[in-house]
């Protein structure tokens, strides 16, 4: 194992390949990119929306928070962005 | 693709719309996957036909759209077009020679909102690419590349292999690194339409296929990160068959310039078929309802070994075109397949045409996909 890309202070951007939509006919989040797409899980869906290139994870996380209250979100939140990070769907911007 | 977050791909939506605008085309690629008989369709669908199209498919759930043909350039209403499909929500996709294309009129497709452009090449060398796409393209292309990627594009590159350029496979993949793609496709050619009236000239050698996949394996580790590089085997090799647009009309929908829907760009040559046109009917119908569309999906049209196999589940019985070629039956298993009866009477043939030495499959001239070709098959009953 390498270690964590994805910390509390990462803020993380749509990598430029891909198109993250609403896909009615799917009744999901997708991400298109050149001849593919992947279909996105309801939370899968609820972390990528959130993300914009300026809000850092810990951010992302309050909003989650307080979007879905009572829920342990934290763990899952961190493998989703590292497995997303993995596959290139996202990046992460430089801290200034 | 099995990934963490995501969920099975659902069956049952025409996901991938293949808008084959027009068969016109500069180029001559003996190993084209248009009909022989292309010059009998000249009544291409109007710019209203086909935004009709788009609206219609993305509504029943088409995603992707890629825009081909022939050469999609040809059509001037391709920048209205691309920016109808993008309004409509579509990843859009350009599938281009780049023969026809300058600086102006990429601009033109990123304001219009386009998503992605794929070049072809057919070599590396620009004497061979020349001579196989029986234009002089070779330079151009290479500029267009560049001017695609100073637009920002995310840049597949797509080269066609076969006997007469696989040994040049490691030239032509750093040709691709040095134009900094970002995807690079090797498809190995698939003998339909003019490639399979070619196949004889096309097919390379087992040898030659190790040595390239060797090569190709070896540029995909050490690219890892940077450029992604998809090698497809030619299925004559195979002993399972590839699942053929994953299942007949499952994701995939082609519109033909003339109209005509087809389940897969080939399919327009199985016998017993009134493929449905856009002009009289709507897309919903012709996916849903239409005899056509429906004749081989799911596994009831099958026949043995496929009916019994456990694996009809994965590749669908293979590709229905291969199945009548070699056949005569279309839904017969596809002969690839080691289970078939046919599959010996394949590897015999692979045997017999990769016997001839290079030089004296070189020496033979091609037949290169042209208007004036296409007349003559007809003509002589053979297209």
């Amino acid at each position: 194992m390498t270690d964590a890309v994805v910390t509390a202070d990462t803020v993380p951007r749509i990598a430029p390949l891909y198109r993250f939509q609403w896909e009615e006919a799917q009744a999901c989040h997708v991400l298109l990119y050149p001849e593919g797409m992947v279909r996105l899980s309801g939370s899968a869906g609820e972390i990528m929306q959130r993300i914009d290139g300026r809000t850092p994870v810990a951010s992302l996380l309050t909003a989650l928070r307080t979007a879905f209250p009572g829920v342990d979100l934290e763990p899952d939140v961190y493998t989703f962005l590292e497995t997303a990070y993995g596959h290139g769907w996202i990046r992460t911007v430089a801290a200034g | 693709m099995a990934t963490a977050g995501s969920v099975p791909s659902l069956q049952g939506k025409p996901l991938w719309l293949l808008a084959e605008l027009t068969y016109r085309c500069p180029l001559q690629c003996p190993y084209c996957s248009n009909p022989l008989e292309f010059a009998r369709f000249k009544n291409e669908l109007d710019t209203d036909q086909w935004i009709k199209v788009l609206r219609e498919a993305r509504k029943l759930g088409a995603a992707q759209l890629g825009f081909s043909g022939g050469e999609p350039l040809v059509r001037p209403d391709l920048e209205i077009l691309i920016a109808e499909a993008r309004g409509l929500g579509y990843y859009t996709n350009l599938i281009t020679s780049g023969v026809g294309m300058d600086e102006a009129r990429v601009a033109a497709f990123k304001e219009a909102g386009l998503d992605h452009i794929q070049i072809s090449f057919q070599a590396s060398d620009e004497e061979l690419n020349n001579y196989l796409g029986g234009t002089d393209s070779f330079a151009h292309k290479y500029e267009m590349a560049r001017v695609v990627k100073k637009y920002d594009y995310p840049m597949v590159l797509n080269i066609v292999i076969h006997r007469q350029n696989i040994d040049q496979i490691e030239d032509i993949i750093r040709m691709t690194v040095d134009l900094d793609a970002d995807y690079v496709e090797l498809a190995s050619t698939q003998y339909y339409g003019w490639s399979k009236a070619n196949a004889e000239l096309l097919l390379p050698t087992r040898e030659q296929l190790a040595r390239a996949e060797r090569i190709a394996h070896e540029y995909q580790d050490r690219m890892q990160g940077r450029m992604k590089i998809l090698y497809v085997v030619p299925d004559y090799y195979e002993t399972r068959p590839k699942a053929c647009m994953n299942g007949w009309g499952a994701v995939f929908l082609t519109i033909a310039p003339d109209g005509a829907a087809l389940p897969c760009h080939a399919a327009r040559q199985l016998p017993g078929f009134d493929f449905p046109n856009v002009r009289d009917h709507s897309i919903e119908w012709i996916w849903n309802d239409s005899p056509a569309f429906s004749r081989y999906r799911g596994f009831d049209w099958m026949q043995e070994p496929c009916r019994s196999c456990p694996e009809k589940t994965k590749d669908f019985g293979g590709c229905r075109c291969q199945a009548f070629m070699m056949t005569g039956d279309a839904t017969n298993a596809d002969p690839v397949c080691d289970k078939s009866a046919h599959h010996a009477r394949l590897v015999a043939d692979v045997d017999r045409i990769t016997a001839q030495p290079l030089e004296a499959v070189r020496a033979k001239p091609l037949l290169f996909r042209n208007t004036k070709n296409s007349r003559a098959l007809m003509r002589d009953g053979k297209a």
